[in-house]
């Protein structure tokens, strides 16, 4: 993608730099369970330092990636390389990545300062350099306190600590972290998101991490690799996925969108005019990717965020197109936006949200208001799978 | 009026199994307690009642003898009886423990599938009476026994071995018949266990046998435990299996026992040897209650 969308956490674009050696590398790597194909042929770049989120459904094949790097299993063909190492046959004690297990896998008959000092000890680190590491472990996470408890008498916020805490002690080349936040309530996972985008910058590690929930991915990750049926459909920053997603798939997994089928009316000036099956006319600035010479004729998708839609009243004045009339069928308020259903005259349901960003407002929108939904040429994307 | 009925209700449902433990259990111990305080006497039943009826009860307290207990104590026969049946028992509980660990663990690892027909395997023998298979061991074991054919059509020997009768017979039938109680409790705790933890241990650096001693082996103590005394406690107490097999110097309790009850026909002896006996057996079993009630607080 040449032109880059949206803020990109810092300067850091390794994946642009083709001097930049890799340092995980998935190459043609296929994993089948009996008949089932877990991971089908798939080749992944991860550069040092990089924050990498693998985001799918269950049962795509992220974790499979994850527990190959890790060593639980082995890849049925292909092979990976750490830091320009082939890692086949290397069995996962002798990997220099560790893990932070969805359910934490605390160990129960030690104390948090014996679990962190599991790794240490297997590493056969001297007792008093031990101790310190822990000490400074248990700073890291804020745990100080609760070095002699055993996990089951800590929250699932400190067991969670306790987790990272032991697999960052043994200072891995990589970290791997499957679901790490899914235990948590909301509040504790917003919070824990960015202590570990903090922790990661910091210690300067490379951290792959697993994860269904699209926002987690979103907010921590450098690059967001979208998983479906064994297969990578897009790598891309967080920007690019939500704004440039690559296809309808990944549209609507990673956020909501609005999608409406249409033809190509005729193309022009490097944008497009469409016409949708719902009867209104689409104009975009931009072409399709992933298609040389797009035809008039053409079923086409076009994808817009709910957010990026103006909602009104009135008919904004001039407009012919990227404008439609409906109906608000429902309304879901959640404090900071509220969430529009928009039932148009063809029966299609168009969501749009508006920011509250007065406590009152004259003229309130409710239920059955006729409304008019507007965008910029430049709003919405268009999709050719 | 519910409140009460259901408070009834409630005191009667927890008293049906009490009520059994007494009459079953607690009734028969007082009765043996009571013989092994009697002298013995040539008559039906074999010994001079004490204790019968309330009438009189100081002078019955007088008649009690505790000559049966001295007399376990000045005949060495006893001492060695008991010392060389918990030796016995010791030595097949930890020969049953290095059998059974893999077994259990072998079964805990195995995929779902054929778990339920392993375990069925190990609960096959006790459909078939434990006499019999005792029985069966003899014509394993026996100088023409198949052991011994085959090995001899094997040329691992050239001699039979000669293994029944004596204490290796013993062992070999304590651990066969006794096995199933070590391997259920020890899958039952294995087969809880996380195994993401021993994926966690290997992630962290440790070696597979590492991994089983620091994780594995800690966390299957409570079933270590229970399997070695559901082992230990009736082998201790074991008599089929040393009269049947063992020789004429095997020399355990529950054969002694026996043989004073039905040879020699001194039942207050007899019973005091049983009392003797359950005291031996109480000692571990509230140690590991002591242990159990530990571990769970």
């Amino acid at each position: 993608m040449a032109k880059m969308l949206g803020p990109v956490r810092r300067a850091f674009q390794p994946w642009n730099d083709p001097s930049q050696p890799p340092f995980i590398e998935f190459r043609n790597v296929t994993k089948r369970f009996g008949d089932f194909t877990a991971v089908d042929n798939q080749s992944i770049t991860v550069y040092e330092r990089e924050f990498y989120a693998l985001l799918g459904p269950s049962g795509c094949g992220k974790t499979t990636l994850l527990r190959m790097l890790a060593g639980f299993e082995e890849p049925s063909e292909g092979e990976i390389f750490l830091d320009g190492r082939p890692l086949t046959g290397v069995p996962p004690h002798k990997r220099p990545v560790n893990m932070m297990f969805q359910s934490y896998a605390l160990f129960p008959h030690m104390n948090v300062a014996d679990n962190i000092a599991f790794g240490l000890k297997q590493e056969g680190m001297a007792k008093a350099d031990i101790a310190v590491r822990v000490e400074e472990m248990l700073r890291l996470v804020k745990l100080q306190d609760f070095a002699r408890r055993k996990p089951a008498q800590l929250s699932g916020g400190q067991q969670q600590r306790v987790a990272l805490a032991r697999a960052l002690a043994k200072r891995p080349k990589v970290l791997l972290l499957d679901e790490p936040l899914g235990a948590l309530d909301k509040k504790l996972r917003e919070e824990t998101q960015f202590e570990l985008t903090d922790l990661q910058e910091s210690l300067g590690l490379t951290f792959l991490i697993v994860t269904h929930d699209q926002e987690e991915a979103m907010t921590m990750a450098d690059r967001i690799a979208v998983m479906d049926h064994g297969r990578v459909i897009q790598v891309a920053t967080p920007a690019v996925i939500y704004e440039a997603p690559a296809s309808r798939y990944i549209a609507d997994f990673v956020g909501d969108v609005n999608i409406f089928e249409g033809r190509i009316a005729h193309l022009e000036n490097g944008g497009l005019t469409m016409t949708t099956a719902a009867g209104f006319t689409v104009e975009v600035a931009e072409m399709p990717q992933g298609v040389a010479r797009p035809q008039a004729g053409e079923t086409i998708w076009f994808a817009i965020r709910p957010e990026k839609m103006v909602i009104s009243h009135e008919r904004p004045p001039n407009a012919t197109t990227n404008v439609i009339e409906g109906e608000v069928w429902d309304i879901g308020y959640l404090g900071d936006v509220s969430i529009y259903n928009i039932k148009l005259d063809s029966g299609d349901v168009v969501r749009a949200t508006r920011l509250n960003a007065s406590r009152e407002v004259e003229r309130p929108l409710t239920w059955e208001d006729r409304v008019f939904l507007s965008w910029r040429p430049d709003a919405g994307t268009v999709l050719v799978r | 009026m519910h409140a009460l009925r259901s408070f009834f209700a409630r005191r009667v449902v927890i008293a049906i199994p009490y009520l059994w433990l007494a009459v079953f259990f607690l009734a028969p111990f007082l009765i043996v307690l009571k013989i092994s305080f009697s002298a013995t006497a040539i008559a039906m039943p074999p010994y001079a009642p004490v204790f019968d009826g309330l009438a009189n009860l100081w002078e019955r307290v007088q008649d009690l003898s505790f000559d049966n207990y001295v007399w376990l104590t000045e005949d060495a026969l006893y001492i060695k009886a008991y010392l060389s049946s918990v030796k016995i028992a010791l030595i097949s509980t930890v020969i049953t423990l290095l059998i059974g660990y893999p077994l259990a663990l072998a079964m805990a690892r195995a995929p779902d599938r054929i778990r339920p027909l392993l375990l069925m395997a190990i609960i096959l023998p006790f459909w078939t009476s434990f006499l019999i298979r005792v029985y069966a061991w003899i014509g394993i074991l026996k100088p023409e026994g198949l052991l011994n054919q085959l090995l001899l059509s094997l040329g691992v020997i050239d001699q039979p071995l000669t293994i029944i009768n004596t204490n290796w017979a013993v062992y070999i039938g304590i651990v066969y018949s006794y096995l199933p109680f070590m391997v259920l409790p020890l899958y039952a705790t294995l087969e809880k266990m996380d195994y993401r933890l021993i994926e966690a241990a290997n992630d962290l650096g440790a070696t597979p046998l590492g991994a089983f001693w620091k994780i594995t082996v800690p966390l299957s103590v409570p079933g270590i435990l229970a399997g070695s005394l559901l082992v230990f406690i009736p082998a201790v107490g074991e008599f089929v299996i040393p009269d049947l097999l063992g020789g004429s110097d095997t020399l355990m309790i529950g054969r002694t026992l026996w043989v004073e009850f039905f040879y020699n026909r001194d039942w207050p002896v007899a019973s005091a040897v049983a009392i003797v006996l359950l005291l031996l057996l109480v000692v571990p079993i509230v140690i590991f209650q002591k242990m159990q009630q530990r571990a769970s607080s």
